[in-house]
Parts: structure tokens; sequence; C-alpha cells
């Protein structure tokens, strides 16, 4: 937890974080509801949930640190572990599978010099597996960021990297 | 002009980005609630789509309209309505379409169900990884609010509704539809015990339906055109339209609205185009990752719940994966069983054992580390983790492909085991 803080350096949630999560909080019936929707704002700004983070999350929505890591580590997309600026979802489900998702990730994570859910050295990817992104008739597919690329077998790299 | 029978996917247009709330309307958008709000009551709605014959199109296939007639509604109390838009079965590719394409379409579907239902608030559970169906959506739901189609006296009428858009953070046990409950109450996505069912005590233990994207998107055009024209769509014993899709090594893959009950041959031959050059067709899974195989010998099966069904496996999803000749069908299996076993969800024990188990089979056999008598014991395993054994549905459907591969490509296991080999 020490040496968390000092890489993290949480000083508590901004006041934006708590606004928005707060806004949310009139759409379901009680504040623990927004549970996983007050992890994703937070992790929109921090890129990662942090035990700080969590144990704020909890205190903010009044429920134990406990029960929000049960969610925390329960989602595809919450991360309790530092990511890249930008996330690589490269989907191996079984199209892509077919299709050679198996290349798409080698290539991805040769070209970054990472393995999977490692950090580029310069901290701006992470390469993680996702299970299906409901595009199949253009597998390969992958998310960088919140973007879609579909079709990318060929030359994998160049695609997601703009090169 | 207008094409009614393709009603799902009339407005999907490829020199658009999408149908905004005008394009909708121009091709008579909101007429199905207008006539549902301004000349039914509630019972009525149920009913219409009761007679329509519309069926889940999440893959169970249960009326819809039996569903709403279900819920409680002697007494005032609060109701929930929602649109589970978690699409996550690997191989489906439908809902995002319809979301990205033709956001109203949904919209108006899920306020005349909530209608049905007298629901005031209602939830799109939108995964989380669908980014441009959350921003049309959003901007549609801004159209339906200025417009007076969601709020206070929607249509002038004393009923109102707010639609709220929630997105998932992933993970496939959250199409379950009680765990989606629990996931949209803000805890872990396991499912519940059933019963109580939703129906009766579903979110936060009021009266709840959950109904797939698909098949509210259908309810807007049986409101407007008539059950007649809607029992007219389909072919075969099924009624209405729906998303075919096909994926893989095929010439085309895509998404295609056709009618329910028509032949796997035509979606195949006609819209896929075939395998592509230099593959062969081997068999393939009718509607998802979920379902059993089938072979080319099934291929004049007619797709609809009944035909499919009899044939040994489930029209689920209607988006077939296909199984060319050069691809592996026991990795095949693995690939879905490594899906199934890191989504099961952990909360009961055959899913949570049982799973990785067959991954470690399966892993061992294609490492040419297999026994015979692994055979046995996955098929033993499909027993202990198909119905009735297992808290939800994920595990029975997770081993409809690993036991129809088992029997339909058992040399490929065999292969492995007496060669000694790696792949």
């Amino acid at each position: 937890m020490n040496e968390q803080t000092e890489k993290t350096g949480f000083t508590g949630l901004s006041p934006e974080e708590i606004r928005e999560i707060n806004a949310e909080t009139g759409h379901y019936e009680n504040k623990a509801a927004v549970a996983i929707e007050a992890l994703r704002i937070v992790q929109k700004y921090r890129r990662w949930i942090s035990d700080e983070c969590l144990v704020a999350v909890a205190e903010l929505l009044d429920i134990s640190p406990a029960q929000l890591e049960a969610v925390a580590t329960f989602y595809n997309l919450i991360y309790r572990r530092p990511v890249g600026k930008t996330v690589i979802h490269y989907c191996n489900s079984v199209t892509c599978w077919m299709l050679g998702s198996d290349q798409v990730q080698e290539r991805l994570c040769r070209h970054l010099n990472v393995e999977l859910g490692q950090m580029s050295a310069d901290g701006e990817y992470t390469v993680l597996p996702i299970v299906c992104l409901g595009a199949c008739d253009h597998a390969p597919v992958a998310m960088v960021g919140d973007q879609l690329k579909l079709d990318i077998t060929k030359n994998a790299v160049n695609e997601i990297f703009g090169r | 002009m207008e094409n009614v029978n393709k009603p799902l996917t009339k407005n999907i247009r490829p020199d658009r980005a999408f149908a905004t709330l005008a394009d909708y309307e121009s091709t008579g958008g909101y007429q199905g609630l207008r006539k549902a709000i301004n000349e039914l009551q509630p019972k009525d709605v149920q009913q219409w789509v009761k007679d329509a014959g519309l069926r889940g199109r999440g893959g169970a296939g249960f009326s819809a309209g039996l569903k709403w007639s279900m819920v409680p509604m002697d007494k005032p109390q609060t109701r929930y309505m929602i649109a589970n838009a978690d699409e996550m079965e690997p191989g489906t590719f439908k809902d995002r379409m319809l979301m990205e394409q033709d956001p109203h379409q949904l919209i108006e579907g899920l306020i005349i169900a909530s209608y049905a239902i007298q629901a005031n608030t209602a939830y799109i559970f939108l995964r989380g990884e669908y980014h441009l169906a959350r921003q049309r959506l959003e901007y549609a739901l801004q159209e339906a609010r200025f417009k007076g189609y969601l709020g206070e006296h929607i249509l002038d009428s004393d009923f109102k509704l707010e639609i709220v858009l929630h997105t998932g953070a992933g993970r496939y046990i959250c199409g379950e539809e009680t765990a989606l409950l629990n996931a949209l109450e803000g805890k872990r996505a396991t499912p519940r015990a059933k019963p109580p069912y939703p129906l009766v005590s579903g979110l936060w233990g009021k009266p709840t339906v959950v109904n797939n994207v698909e098949t509210l998107c259908n309810v807007p055009h049986i409101l407007h055109y008539g059950v007649d024209w809607y029992l007219g769509l389909g072919r075969g014993a099924d009624k209405g339209t729906k998303l075919f899709g096909a994926s893989g090594r095929v010439k085309y893959p895509g998404l295609w609205e056709l009618p329910m009950g028509i032949p796997i041959r035509e979606i195949f031959e006609k819209y896929a185009g075939g395998m592509r050059d230099g593959y062969k067709l081997r068999g393939f899974l009718p509607g998802g990752a979920s379902t059993d195989f089938l072979l080319p010998e099934h291929l004049d099966v007619f797709m609809d719940y009944e035909a499919v069904s009899k044939a040994g496996s489930r029209l689920g999803t209607g988006t077939l994966i296909v199984l060319d000749d050069k691809t592996c069908p026991v990795k095949m299996v693995l690939n879905l069983e490594q899906f199934f076993a890191q989504e099961s969800c952990g909360w009961c024990t055959p899913c949570r054992d049982g799973l990785p188990w067959t991954v470690t089979l399966l892993k061992d056999i294609v490492a040419g580390k297999g026994r015979l008598e692994d055979l046995d014991t996955l098929t033993g395993l499909t027993r202990m983790l198909g119905p009735g054994n297992t808290f939800c549905a994920l595990a029975p459907g997770a081993v409809e492909p690993l036991q129809s591969a088992l029997k339909y490509f058992r040399a490929d296991f065999e292969r492995y085991i007496v060669a000694k080999e790696p792949a």
C-alpha cells in the first residue's frame, strides 16, 4: 500500500470526479448502484483504480471497500493495475481467432516490446485481450482506446499506429 | 421509400451515418407509439405482441408478449423495463448495428414496451465497449426528449417515462437477465436464484422485464403495421424477420434482415456467397458460440426455433460462425471453452471448476499429451455442466459446441491422441 501511494500520489477524489459521480446517483434507487459508473468515471481521469482510489470511491458511495473491490475485479474494463494512455483491446474470440487474432497480438506486442498487460516503456500503450467486439464480419478486430479498428489482418501494427 | 418487408433495417442506408429523428419519422417512425398510447390499453399492446408471435431474439426465444403479460399490473407500484444491449455472444454482431444505425427504433420499442407494462423508468444496459452506439443513443435520446416522446405526458397522455442509458464494464454473464439486474444495481454480476422471476421481483425487488435489443426493435412495426402484416413476414412456424449473419471464411461475411424460417443454405450461399476460394465448409455454429455445431448436411434446415432445435442445435442469435476445412475443430472448441471458462462468474461449482477442466483437457489433447479416456471425461463433463446442474444457462451453453464437436469431429480429437503430436 505504501509503495503504491508513492507511485500514485493520490490525494483524494477531485471535485469533477465527485460531481460526475453524484450526477449519476439520481438515475438509480440508491447510491451503491453507481459503483460501476463511479469506477469508470474515476478511471477516465486516472486510467486505473488504485487501492486508495477504491477506498475513496467506496466512502463516497457508503459501501465497504470489500464490496467495491468485488465489483472492481469482476469487470473486464476496470483496471486494477496501471495501464498506458491508450489501451489496445484485441478481440480473441472465435471468429477473430480463426482469422488471425494470435498474429495480431504477436505483432502488437512485438512492436511495443511488451507482454500482454504490460505498459509500453513510453507509457503510451497497454495491450489486452477482449471478448467478441461484435464486428465479426470484419474480423480480426481491435479496439484502440474507444475506436474500433476493423479488418486488421494484413498489417496490424501499421493500421493501428497509423504509419 | 419504405421497405415494409424489411422493417428492422429499412432506415439503414449506406449514404448516411445513422437515422436521425427526422429520418426515422419519415418512414413511419413513432407511429407505432402513437397508436399504442392514443388507441390501445397496455393490456391490448401486450396482446398484440403476443398475437404477433414475437419471440426473444437474444437467444432463448421466449414469447415477448407472454413475458409482458406475466407482470403484475393489478396495483400501482414501480415497475422497470430494461433493454438488454449487452451483446457479447462470440460471433454475434446484430444489436450493435441496430443501435449504431437506427437508435430511435430501439428507443420507440422500449417506450412501447414500458407503456405495455406501465413502467416509468427504463434502462438500456449497454455494453461498455460499444462507444459509437452510446454516442448515437445519447443523441437520439435527447432528440426524443425534446420532441416529447419521453418525459411527462408523452403524446399528451398521462404516461410518463425516462430512459437511462447505463454502460456496463464488460462481462459476458451480464447478458443473463438476473446477472444483468445485479450489475445494474452496482454489484458483481452473479445470477440470482429463480423463482422469484424478475417479472415479479427484479430490479431492486420490483417487477422487471428484460428484453433483447432486436426483440424491442420489432415492437414499433407490429403496432404500426399490425399483427396480420407481421404474421405474413415469416416463412415457417416463426413470425417476422430477423437479422441473420455469417462470419468466418465465407466470401461475403455480413448481416442481412431476412424472414424467419429461411433455409440456412440461402443465407450461406446466396448472401454470404459460400466459402472463400480454396476453402470448404466443414460445419457451423448456427447462432453464436453457445450453440451446437451443425454440418453441411444441415444446410437445408430452416432458420426458426423449432427446426434448428430438431436438427440438434439452437437458433440462438441467428449469426452463423462458419468452420472451414483448414481450421482445426478441436482448437476452435478450445478457443470457445477458454472464453466460457474466463467469463464464468464463479458463482456455482460445476461451472467454475468444470469449464477450466475442459480447457485443461483440450489443451493437453492439442499438445499431444491427451489420452483416449480424456474424451470420455469431456463427454462426462458436457453432461455434468448441462441443463439442470448449474445456476444459470452459461455452462449448458458452453458445452453445446463441445458435445457436438465430440460427436461430429471425433476423428480430429483422436488423431491428436493417437499421433501423440502437437499440431
